[in-house]
C-alpha cells in the first residue's frame, strides 16, 4: 500500500478544524445523507480504494476519577475507509459501528473536500446534517431540562 | 477433567434446528427485530455492551436475540465476535466533564452549578406493574423546558470539592498507557487502571453484591454519590496514517464519582477519598457498584485494614468475569465420562477395602467376646 499519509504541506490548523468538522458531520450523517451530499457536489468520480473499507475496534479508554490516569473501559466497533481521487488526493474515514458503504462515502466526501474549489460545496451539501442534528440535540436538552429538580431539605423535628 | 468425545454429530445438528425453532417462539406472534431490542431493551443492550466489553448497540440487540435474552450468552457471543477483529488502536481518554448530559444527580450538594437533572430514571416510581403498557398504544410526549442558562456549564462535583482540597487530587497523567488484560493475562497484585477495566466488564450481579458487601461492614468505605451523570460523550482516535484526532462519533456512558471516609496522615490533612465507576449506555447501579468496589480495593493503598473479600483483589478481580465464570462452571455438563470411571473405579475398591476392614474387625471382636466369655 502506498504512504496515505497527507504531504508536508498538509492542512494548517484552521484547515484542519474545518476538514475535523466535516468528519464529524458525515460521521453523524445517515448513509442516504452522505449519498444526497455526494449527488449534490456532483464531482462524478469513482475514487479508487487506498483502503477497502473495514470493520475493526477502537479500544475507549477513561479517565480514574473522570480526570486522572487513562484506563481501558471497553472497545468499540469502528469502521474506516481509505480512498484516492485521480488527483491524488487522498480521504479518510473513521467511524463508530459498522456500516462500510458509510463509511466509504464519508472517505470520498474527504478526499473532495481537499480541493479547495469543492470545499465550500460540500459544507453546504452537509448544512442539513449539521441542521438536524443541531435540532435533534436542541429537543434533547428542552426534554432533559424539563426534569431539572429542586431539592429541599425537610427539617427534622428534633425537640 | 473434560476429554474429547466423538458422534453425536446429528442429534447435535437437530438440537440446534430445534433451538432456532425454540427462539422463534409461538409463530403467530409477530418477530422482534433487532432495531426493537436496541430501542424497547436498551438498559439490557447496555449491559452487554457494558459486560461484553464492546460498544455496538447493534451487535448487542443482535446478540441478545441470539442468545433467547440470556444476558450472559448474549456476552459470551459479543466477546467472541471482537476477537474476530483487528485493533485499530486506542481512542483519546473521553472526557466525561465535558457530557452531554441526560441526568445528572448528586447526594451530597442540592445546589449545584450546572442542577441536577433526573432524566429518564426508574427513581421516584412506585413500582407498581402498568398494566396499560401491555396495551398496545402511544406513550406520552415528553414535557420540554427551555434551559436554565447555567445547565450548560456542568462541573464534576469531585472538580468542587478539590478546588478547597477537601477531596484527594486524582493521581496525574504521566502518559505511560494503561495496561490491558485483553492483551495480557492480569497479574497480581493488578494497578487501579487494570482493575478499573477489569470490574468495567464484570458481571452486575458480582460486582453489586460486592459493593454491597463493603456497606454491611465488610471493608466499609463510608460512601457518598457525590454524582452520577449519564449522558454521551465524543469519542477521537488518533490514526497514525493521519496524526490527528479523527472524531469517531459518541457513545453513551454512566459515570459515578463516590465520595468516601477521610483519610489523614502527619503530613497530609484529612481529606475525603474516591472511588470510581464508568460504564457504557445507561448503567447506573453497575458504575455505583464498580465505584464501591474500587474504593474497597484501595484499602490497602490508603492504609486500612485489609481483610473483607471486596478489598482482596485477587478474590474480586478473578472471580467478577461472567463469561470466566460460566466457562468454568458450565463445563462441567461436558462429558467427563473418563475422569468418572476412574473415581467410580476408586470408589468401588476403596468401598471393598472398607468392607473388608470391617469384617475383620467384626471377626477380632466376635474372637475377643468368645474369649472374654470363656474367661
Amino acid at each position: 500500500m502506498p504512504d496515505p499519509r497527507p504531504d508536508a504541506s498538509g492542512p494548517d490548523a484552521p484547515d484542519l478544524a474545518a476538514r475535523r468538522a466535516v468528519m464529524g458531520l458525515c460521521g453523524e450523517a445517515r448513509p442516504e445523507e452522505l449519498r444526497r451530499a455526494l449527488t449534490q457536489v456532483g464531482a462524478g468520480e469513482e475514487p479508487e480504494d487506498l483502503r477497502p473499507p473495514e470493520t475493526g475496534l477502537v479500544m475507549t479508554r477513561g479517565r480514574i476519577g473522570g480526570d486522572g490516569r487513562p484506563f481501558n473501559l471497553g472497545e468499540a466497533t469502528v469502521t474506516r475507509a481509505a480512498v484516492r481521487l485521480s488527483g491524488g488526493e487522498t480521504g479518510f474515514a473513521y467511524h463508530l459501528g459498522r456500516d462500510r458503504a458509510k463509511a466509504r462515502l464519508a472517505a470520498t466526501l474527504d478526499a473532495l473536500w481537499q480541493r479547495p474549489a469543492l470545499r465550500r460545496e460540500i459544507e453546504a451539501a452537509l448544512l442539513p446534517v449539521a441542521a438536524r442534528r443541531a435540532a435533534e440535540r436542541e429537543a434533547e436538552v428542552r426534554r432533559i431540562a424539563a426534569t431539572r429538580v429542586n431539592f429541599f431539605t425537610m427539617a427534622r423535628g428534633e425537640d | 477433567m473434560y476429554v474429547a468425545v466423538k458422534g453425536g454429530e446429528a442429534a447435535i445438528a437437530n438440537a440446534h434446528r430445534l433451538l432456532a425453532e425454540t427462539r422463534r417462539g409461538d409463530t403467530t406472534v409477530p418477530e422482534l427485530s433487532v432495531a426493537q431490542i436496541r430501542e424497547q431493551m436498551a438498559l439490557l443492550v447496555d449491559r452487554v455492551m457494558t459486560e461484553g466489553s464492546l460498544h455496538d448497540p447493534d451487535l448487542a440487540a443482535l446478540a441478545l436475540k441470539q442468545a433467547r435474552g440470556d444476558l450472559i450468552e448474549a456476552v459470551f457471543l459479543v466477546r467472541a465476535y471482537r476477537t474476530t477483529l483487528p485493533r485499530f488502536g486506542a481512542s483519546e481518554p473521553v472526557e466525561t466533564g465535558a457530557m452531554s448530559l441526560r441526568r445528572r444527580i448528586s447526594a451530597t450538594y442540592k445546589d449545584l452549578p450546572g442542577g441536577q437533572v433526573l432524566g429518564p430514571t426508574f427513581d421516584y416510581t412506585h413500582r407498581l406493574i402498568d398494566f396499560a403498557l401491555a396495551a398496545e398504544g402511544e406513550a406520552p410526549a415528553a414535557e420540554e423546558a427551555e434551559p436554565l442558562a447555567d445547565a450548560a456549564h456542568a462541573p464534576r462535583v469531585t472538580d468542587l470539592l478539590g478546588q478547597d482540597g477537601l477531596i484527594e487530587p486524582s493521581a496525574p497523567d504521566d502518559g505511560t498507557p494503561p495496561g490491558d488484560l485483553t492483551r495480557e493475562p492480569l497479574d497480581f497484585p493488578a494497578d487501579r487502571a487494570l482493575r478499573l477495566q477489569a470490574l468495567a466488564r464484570g458481571d452486575e450481579g458480582f460486582v453489586l453484591a460486592l459493593g454491597y458487601s463493603t456497606q454491611r461492614g465488610y471493608g466499609r468505605t463510608h460512601p457518598f454519590v457525590g454524582e452520577i451523570r449519564v449522558g454521551t460523550v465524543a469519542v477521537e482516535f488518533v490514526p497514525e496514517e493521519l496524526g490527528f484526532a479523527v472524531p469517531l462519533g459518541e457513545v453513551a456512558l454512566t459515570e459515578c464519582q463516590m465520595v468516601n471516609q477521610f483519610h489523614g496522615s502527619a503530613e497530609v490533612p484529612p481529606q475525603f477519598t474516591r472511588g470510581y465507576g464508568l460504564a457504557f449506555g445507561q448503567s447506573e447501579r453497575k458504575a455505583m457498584a464498580m465505584a464501591l468496589v474500587d474504593r474497597a480495593l484501595r484499602a490497602e493503598e490508603l492504609g486500612e485494614p485489609v481483610g473483607a473479600p471486596a478489598q482482596d483483589q485477587e478474590f474480586v478481580l478473578a472471580h467478577c468475569d461472567a463469561l470466566q465464570a460460566t466457562g468454568f462452571v458450565e463445563h462441567l455438563k461436558l462429558p467427563h465420562y473418563v475422569d468418572f470411571q476412574a473415581e467410580l473405579e476408586l470408589v468401588r475398591r476403596l468401598r471393598a477395602e472398607h468392607a473388608a476392614r470391617r469384617s475383620r474387625v467384626e471377626a477380632d471382636t466376635s474372637e475377643t467376646e468368645r474369649k472374654e466369655a470363656a474367661e
